[in-house]
């Protein structure tokens, strides 16, 4: 055992050697293996590819350049604990952490707000953490699950016609963290609205729901919204058609909606539904720029197949904001090497316009906002898009769709206030 | 030439039935200790203490929990994981409950309510045996992970399911929370591991120890020869309990902060203690330290050497560990039933021998 640990211990010490000094470091907490990897690997390979056009196009952000060193988590908690140990301390210390994993989430808002990373979770995570008095650390713009909750309700009464009186909707969720979030949300609508909400919960990973959608079949819900991740979008979407469940009444949230999700179910999954918080497609030229100095000079990351999917935009613009927030860190610092601390300024700073968008290539890809320390949380909106089997493609079916940000609101001040009760924290916005 | 009893002599009963009667392996053992307790505190950082001091800590205790039951009481279980969740779970709700009692004994309590779930769940091992038992406590893994998945009480009504560890002090020093020192957390649990450690070496050196080997070896003979099969059984269970109760609490509490049980303690984590347990040695507490840390370090090693040293992609390397570590694990079932524990054994003997092999 002793001798194990020495060596272990020579080993390691041996190769902990960094990048050089001046690199902006933003790690990749990414998961290309395991049930996930199917939605692990677009985002990954769409947020390492933006940075890489940075740094051949531009040399990287202000003349300094990323460096964006990866590990894998596989989805898994302790792993990602492992990740964000091992990366925090690369170079001059990690910039910002955007782990893609609202179990890693959970594990990671304590320990950035004690050391002092920015962590940024769009789309996911702990929602309440848009109240940025209270989570000076952690930003979940440009939306969050709430809003998804709410934004899929709102798409939902308008098909109805205005009212969801007497309808009944389920909600298929994976039995964690992550799934759980929207149902505080969805039950307060429920009451408010008068639809009945069915809670249906799917276990880790996901692979078998034949039970719950035998449920399904049997109450035969007038809507299903689902909150899935990995193999368990394939499975439901796959077990929807089997049952016959009319397609054009079942929405994912925002991650249930990837070509890998939809694919395996062939024509079945033709009608499909899911929340988008940016356009799709590959019609901007920020594409053309990853495909003149990324693809073509064989930089692409992982196998380069995934270039233009929905979940490789997504993160290609994570990437964007993440990049966006540094330029505006470094504009208020005044010098090129940021600090997380500097980022984090950064970051409440940012303000995204329709014509800094166009700048960037990326012109009608995302909602124009600003970032407060009241609102970490952005403006909330989304998309509907729609599956076509036919053509094997995605496209928005609605405009921006806004959510109740009224009852958002309340909810999130009573969740902050729990959380800064339970952690002794004086909220404040200085 | 080491290991020698000779002109070590022994004047009382006492230093003759000591746990290391060598004086060589006494010292080590010293050494060990001295290493553990006064120079890696010093030196720790977040890094190591995070990815592998304390998960191996934990693990060992756990491993040590699943190798008394296992390796001495010959009763196979599935549960670690669902048991280690109770340990969790406890812990957190006596946490939140009375924040003014030490967190030291939380634990211990915490331990103590796995003890009395592991008896229940140990009640079916006195009419059923082998791998019927091993569905029974499959039963348990399952059952209790959806028991902690669906009732709100054991996580205080939280919106998101999850259980967060809230800040808690040892005399003065944080050892909970995100704010935790490393030394802090890495002494913590040492003190832990110690004291399971010792505690379990003379349990299992003792009658009751023995009892468990006689019910293990052939439970009819045990019987007619007088030990009670009843309170062998379920004694059984609640010490090994009890250790994988305290490993759980020490789990969420110091190592990660925040739970969710589905993916924390899901049935994973009984295959991966029950692997630390066959790959390090039935029977053996030294056996469990080098599982804990053979498949606690192994993957980190990998991943160093993989991802840092050679530059391959991360994905190939995360598959490289599973073709690795399961390789390894066929191997050592033909090439050492007896695990870690017996290679440790052979070496021993060749030293003693060393250097004139006969």
């Amino acid at each position: 055992m002793k001798m194990k640990k020495i060596a272990a211990l020579a080993l390691t010490s041996a190769l902990v050697a960094g990048p050089a000094m001046a690199d902006l470091v933003f790690p990749s907490l990414s998961y290309r293996t395991g049930p996930y990897a199917a939605n692990g690997i677009p985002f990954a390979d769409g947020y390492m590819d933006y940075f890489t056009m940075l740094n051949e196009r531009d040399g990287g952000i202000g003349g300094v350049r990323i460096d964006v060193p990866e590990c894998e988590t596989g989805y898994n908690t302790e792993k990602g604990v492992e990740c964000y140990e091992s990366t925090k301390d690369i170079g001059a210390g990690a910039l910002i952490y955007q782990p893609l994993s609202t179990g890693i989430t959970y594990q990671l808002i304590p320990k950035v707000s004690a050391d002092g990373i920015p962590l940024h979770t769009m789309g996911y995570g702990r929602t309440s953490a848009m109240d940025g008095a209270t989570f000076p650390w952690v930003f979940n713009y440009p939306a969050n699950y709430w809003d998804g909750a709410s934004i899929a309700m709102n798409h939902i009464i308008d098909l109805e016609g205005g009212s969801l009186e007497g309808k009944s909707i389920a909600l298929v969720y994976h039995n964690s963290a992550y799934g759980k979030e929207p149902i505080r949300t969805l039950q307060e609508l429920s009451a408010q609205m008068g639809f009945k909400l069915t809670e249906i919960p799917v276990d880790h990973p996901g692979q078998e729901q034949k039970s719950q959608w035998l449920q399904i079949r049997r109450e035969r819900p007038d809507y299903v919204v689902m909150w899935g991740w990995g193999v368990m979008n394939q499975v439901a979407i796959q077990e929807a058609s089997n049952i016959n469940f009319p397609m054009d009444h079942f929405i994912g949230v925002w991650w249930s909606g990837s070509e890998n999700d939809v694919i395996p179910a062939g024509a079945g999954a033709d009608g499909y539904k899911a929340l988008n918080m940016h356009a799709i497609g590959t019609d901007f030229p920020v594409y053309d720029d990853i495909q003149a100095h990324v693809v073509d000079k064989g930089l692409a990351a992982g196998a380069g197949d995934q270039i233009g999917s929905v979940l490789y935009s997504r993160g290609v613009y994570a990437a964007m904001l993440a990049a966006e927030a540094a330029r505006t860190a470094q504009e208020i610092a005044g010098h090129g090497d940021i600090t997380a601390a500097e980022m984090r300024a950064g970051m409440e700073a940012l303000s995204i316009t329709d014509a800094r968008m166009e700048e960037l290539g990326m012109a009608g890809f995302g909602p124009a906002f600003d970032v407060s320390c009241q609102n970490h949380g952005g403006p909330g909106l989304a998309y509907i898009q729609q599956w076509d089997a036919d053509t094997q493609t995605w496209s928005l079916v609605t405009d921006l769709i806004a959510s109740d940000r009224e009852l958002i609101g309340k909810l999130v001040e009573e969740d902050a206030a729990a959380y800064a009760a339970e952690n002794n924290i004086t909220p404040a916005c200085n | 030439m080491f290991y020698r009893e000779a002109g070590d002599f022994k004047t009382s009963y006492g230093a003759d039935n000591q746990t290391f009667p060598i004086k060589f392996d006494r010292y080590r053992y010293y050494a060990v200790l001295a290493i553990a307790y006064l120079v890696i505190p010093f030196i720790i950082n977040d890094y190591w203490a995070n990815a592998l001091f304390v998960p191996f800590l934990i693990y060992a205790i756990a491993a040590i929990g699943l190798n008394i039951l296992v390796g001495y009481g010959g009763q196979v279980s599935l549960g670690t994981g669902g048991f280690m969740a109770v340990g969790a779970y406890a812990a957190y709700k006596l946490m939140t409950a009375f924040p003014d009692v030490s967190i030291m004994i939380h634990v211990i309590l915490a331990g103590g309510v796995t003890a009395i779930v592991g008896v229940l769940f140990g009640l079916p091992s006195l009419r059923i045996k082998g791998f019927y038992l091993a569905v029974a406590t499959l039963a348990a893994q399952f059952f209790l992970v959806w028991l902690f998945n669906k009732v709100p009480w054991f996580y205080n009504y939280s919106a998101s399911g999850q259980i967060n560890a809230p800040e808690r002090t040892v005399f003065g020093v944080l050892v909970t929370g995100p704010n935790t020192e490393a030394w802090a957390k890495y002494l913590i649990c040492l003190v832990f591991v110690t004291a399971a450690g010792i505690i379990a070496r003379n349990l299992t050196r003792g009658s009751v120890g023995r009892k468990w080997m006689a019910i293990r070896d052939m439970d009819i003979a045990a019987e007619i020869i007088g030990v009670n099969p009843l309170t062998a059984k379920l004694s059984a269970f609640a010490v090994s309990s009890f250790f994988i109760g305290v490993s759980g609490a020490l789990f969420f509490a110091v190592y990660l902060g925040a739970v969710e049980v589905g993916e924390a303690f899901g049935i994973n984590k009984s295959f991966l203690v029950l692997f630390m347990v066959i790959i390090g040695g039935l029977g053996s507490i030294f056996g469990s330290f080098a599982g804990a840390a053979f498949l606690v370090l192994l993957p980190v090693a990998l991943k160093i050497i993989g991802v840092d040293v050679l530059g391959w992609p991360t994905d190939i390397v995360s598959h490289l560990q599973l073709v690795i570590v399961g390789a390894l694990i066929v191997i050592f079932l033909i090439a050492e039933p007896h695990g870690l524990a017996q290679l440790w054994r052979v070496a021993k003997e060749k030293l003693r021998l060393w250097p004139f092999p006969y």
